[in-house]
């Protein structure tokens, strides 16, 4: 699932860094948005491209709620 | 002022783990989320990639819980660990491949780790005591709560008065005169208290949250396990059991075509692991195909999903055929006719 993997990934990714998650499954445009803000990083940007979701996420440590 | 007191919620998605998450937070207890992706979740995925299914939201009801709540979410990956609670059930299978009292036995344990291993306090479900018949009876919740390992760690704050002490309880983190006495079927009392706690949006409790409950999702598993001969599957093969119209025409391979455009996007995902088909000269399904074929057999699925192509009344159909390598040939084929597809194909 898309938005384990950017979990998974971001945990081990130091403050400031981006995730680019690219996706063939239309919900990651929801959960992964949803996820950042729950655990408060920052959304950078989501787009559609030729049929696949692409989704940019800032890990942001230290300041989660 | 006493130690903040944390717990860790089983958040489903569901009313039941917003409620008792809820009723704790009340208490002033610090909680955090925790969910397990079994890779068997209806949640999100599926509502997602069929095109039918639109209406629905988009949104994996777990997160939008935690949102709800204003708690962490972290959610586990158990799939490989899944996979033996689901192939040697302890307690048996529900009424399909369901194995619902192993299930939440082990997501207990889990949770009862997570807990160890973040300096957590205790654990909270949104069990009802007798509201599922095989996992959430008044006999099988001790045994959840032993054979988890929790014990009294465990706490079920919708139904507590029920059953025994709690060690939060006990020691007074939480008072148990503010924990409820649900029991059964009935989802009133739930709907009552989220509207108590002004909570409106919230997950109809339809179909239930897992494939493995679904009589047609079981037979195509079981079928999966027939034609490999052991209860074996990876998670590509439980996620391409959720999509598309599955036919074995042989006992080594089967194919799968996609009923929608969002399907056929979702499983053009795995067109680099699967060969597969696509039609050319028509409108028509991306189909893959999972298992060995040789050139007769490419034939024969090429003359299938011609079938379900809009040249299923044409003479010949063309086809664009991609092997493992990633080589892609042509192939003009005539479509099946209706009765030229065994019923015992479809699964």
């Amino acid at each position: 699932m898309p938005v384990i993997r950017v979990q998974n990934a971001v945990e081990s990714l130091p403050h400031g860094s981006r995730v680019e998650a690219v996706c063939t499954d239309p919900g990651a445009l929801n959960d992964i948005p949803a996820w950042s803000r729950i655990n408060g990083h920052r959304l950078i940007e989501t787009r559609t491209d030729d049929g696949e979701y692409i989704i940019v996420v800032e890990v942001v440590h230290g300041e989660a709620s | 002022m006493g130690e903040q007191r944390k717990a860790v919620a089983l958040i489903s998605g569901g009313l039941d783990s917003l409620l008792a998450a809820r009723v704790i937070q009340a208490q002033g207890i610090h909680v955090e989320g925790i969910n397990f992706f079994t890779g068997f979740c209806v949640e999100g995925h599926t509502h997602a990639i069929r095109k039918r299914d639109q209406k629905k939201e988009k949104r994996n009801n777990a997160l939008h819980v935690a949102e709800q709540l204003g708690i962490k979410l972290h959610i586990v990956d158990i799939v490989e660990e899944y996979k033996q609670v689901l192939t040697h059930p302890k307690h048996g299978y529900g009424a399909n491949l369901n194995p619902c009292l192993d299930c939440k036995i082990f997501m207990v344990r889990k949770a009862h780790e997570w807990v160890r291993a973040k300096g957590f306090d205790f654990i909270i479900t949104g069990e009802v005591v007798g509201q599922r018949p095989m996992s959430q009876r008044k006999e099988t919740l001790p045994i959840v709560s032993g054979e988890s390992g929790a014990n009294d760690l465990l706490l079920r704050p919708l139904c507590a008065k029920h059953l025994p002490l709690t060690l939060p309880e006990r020691e007074g983190w939480v008072d148990r005169e503010r924990l409820y006495d649900f029991s059964g079927r009935s989802r009133k009392p739930q709907m009552a208290l989220a509207a108590a706690f002004g909570i409106e949006d919230y997950a109809q409790p339809a179909g239930g949250c897992c494939f493995l409950t679904d009589e047609q999702y079981a037979v195509k598993l079981t079928d999966l396990w027939r034609a490999r001969g052991s209860k074996q599957y990876e998670m590509d093969d439980i996620m391409l059991l959720k999509v598309g119209r599955h036919l074995r025409p042989a006992s080594r391979f089967k194919v799968i075509i996609a009923r929608e455009e969002g399907e056929g996007r979702f499983m053009q995902g795995y067109r680099k692991q699967y060969p597969h088909l696509e039609t050319v000269s028509h409108g028509g399904p991306f189909a893959l195909i999972d298992g060995d074929v040789d050139e007769a057999d490419v034939e024969l699925v090429a003359r299938l999903v011609a079938r379900y192509s809009q040249g299923r009344n044409a003479d010949q159909v063309e086809m664009a055929f991609t092997d493992l390598a990633g080589q892609t040939r042509s192939l003009r084929v005539r479509p099946m006719q209706p009765g030229e597809i065994p019923r015992e194909w479809l699964i």
